[in-house]
């Protein structure tokens, strides 16, 4: 069967310890056995390890960071659009995805660049902060949580909270405060980094489960697969995991899907206390760093959403190996000082 | 108490749980026991077996077979089946 050549851009090439999703992505789409896909990297650093994997990204630019606005973006998207001819486009950090679901109109009609994001709805109603009114409005649990301002919040804690609970950034990092001292420590930690609000959620003792998932937007689950992390690193990533047989947590992910017609790509992150409850307690809207583990065990959740994008049906789904593991790895790329240098002033490579 | 149905079980003594992803190995003789359990046989038939197969006492039987099954319990790879146990 002839492939068809599509051009697709992705962002998160910062395949480092604490890992983006944009390898893992990019991986499944060059599996893609419909599309002969050609990626075009989106970098915000120049040591992004994906800038310098060519045999998995054909060319990278530099893009603004977030912060800079949608208008910088879309100026810088037409001039790389106008060599690349770009057909989708996959962004896969939480901070960029405000600016890029506020620009996929304008980025479809104007460039006829495609995408499959959540919508800014759904986009806003699973935020950390939000969470609590997530889960009443789709009847599912989630430990009490409490959106903060500011470090003098912290000492009233103990009268609505016990200890230990677990001190969260806005977008990423979360670290788990056995005391006062411990929450006032990470508050200013987090905060500074990522900026405010900080949230307070309960410790919820038990195991962590995760789910990557892809809908389409009008209430099907496309594909859902479950994983527990086997090895966790210092910053709490998964550096190996194994997929999980469990009919709960499928269900709870396909009442999610259902109920919110959640649109794109989402990482679910849940416990399942002792006594076998499921709390959610984080909805990330884009792949997982670990999303290529489910097309290992059988769903090519990228080549999916590739998909969806370019406004084909696309089936769900039905099945996934179970007990399929991912062990992940460093490798020292050797690199030439001259791409470094030309990432570094010309903005792309 | 018998094996839970989607428990994996090779012949090398490597036991996986797909519900919690779990994994774990067992020695011949845990192997054997669990084994017995997947067919559904009742403790007093598996100590019965390792009592004619093994050179070993009643009472340690009794006491090791008391532990294993405690410890599979710990591991959440059995149910109990009450029917069989009575």
């Amino acid at each position: 069967m002839k492939r068809k050549k599509v051009n697709v851009a992705v962002t998160g090439l910062n395949n480092v310890d604490s890992p983006g999703p944009g390898i893992p992505v990019v991986r499944g789409l060059l599996d893609s056995m419909e599309y002969d896909v050609r990626i075009i990297g989106l970098s915000y650093d120049a040591l992004e390890p994906g800038i310098y994997m060519h045999e998995l990204v054909a060319k990278t630019y530099q893009i603004p960071l977030p912060s800079a606005g949608q208008n910088s973006l879309m100026e810088r998207l037409r001039y790389i659009n106008s060599i690349e001819k770009i057909d989708v486009i996959i962004p896969n950090f939480d901070a960029e995805l405000f600016n890029f679901i506020k620009l996929a109109d304008t980025l479809e009609n104007e460039l006829g660049i495609r995408s499959f994001l959540p919508t800014l709805e759904q986009f806003e109603e699973r935020q950390k902060y939000n969470l609590p009114e997530f889960g009443k409005k789709y009847d599912i649990r989630i430990p009490k949580s409490k959106t903060i301002y500011s470090v003098a919040e912290i000492k009233n804690l103990n009268q609505e909270f016990t200890y230990p609970l677990v001190v969260k950034g806005k977008f990423y990092d979360a670290s788990v405060a056995y005391n006062a001292d411990q929450a006032t420590s990470y508050f200013h930690k987090i905060s500074s980094k990522w900026g405010l609000p900080i949230i307070i959620q309960e410790f919820t003792y038990g195991t962590e489960v995760n789910v990557t998932a892809v809908g389409d937007g009008k209430g099907n689950t496309i594909g859902a697969v479950p994983m527990r992390k086997q090895f966790i690193t210092d910053k709490g990533k998964a550096w190996a995991g194994i997929t999980l047989e469990d009919g709960d947590l499928m269900d709870l992910t396909r009442k999610l899907m259902k109920n919110s017609k959640w649109k794109g790509p989402c990482e679910l992150e849940m416990i399942r206390t002792n006594e076998g409850e499921i709390y959610l307690i984080e909805i990330n809207p884009r792949f997982p760093a670990w999303v290529y583990l489910a097309v290992g065990a059988g769903q090519n959740h990228p080549e999916a959403l590739l998909k969806l994008a370019m406004g084909e049906k696309v089936k769900p789904f039905t099945k996934y190996e179970t007990g399929k593991m991912f062990i992940r790895y460093s490798y020292d790329m050797i690199c030439d000082l001259k791409e470094f240098e030309t990432i570094s002033t010309l903005g792309e490579l | 108490m018998k094996i839970k149905k989607n428990i994996a079980l090779s012949d090398t003594g490597f036991v996986f749980n797909p519900a919690s992803g779990d994994s774990f190995s067992v020695n011949p003789i845990g192997l054997e026991i669990m084994k017995l359990l997947q067919e559904n046989k009742s403790h007093d038939v598996i100590k019965k077996h390792l009592l004619e197969t093994y050179s070993v006492d009643k009472d340690t039987i009794e006491k090791d077979f008391y532990d294993f099954a405690k410890m599979l319990e710990q591991f959440k790879v059995t149910e109990t089946d009450e029917k069989k146990e009575s």
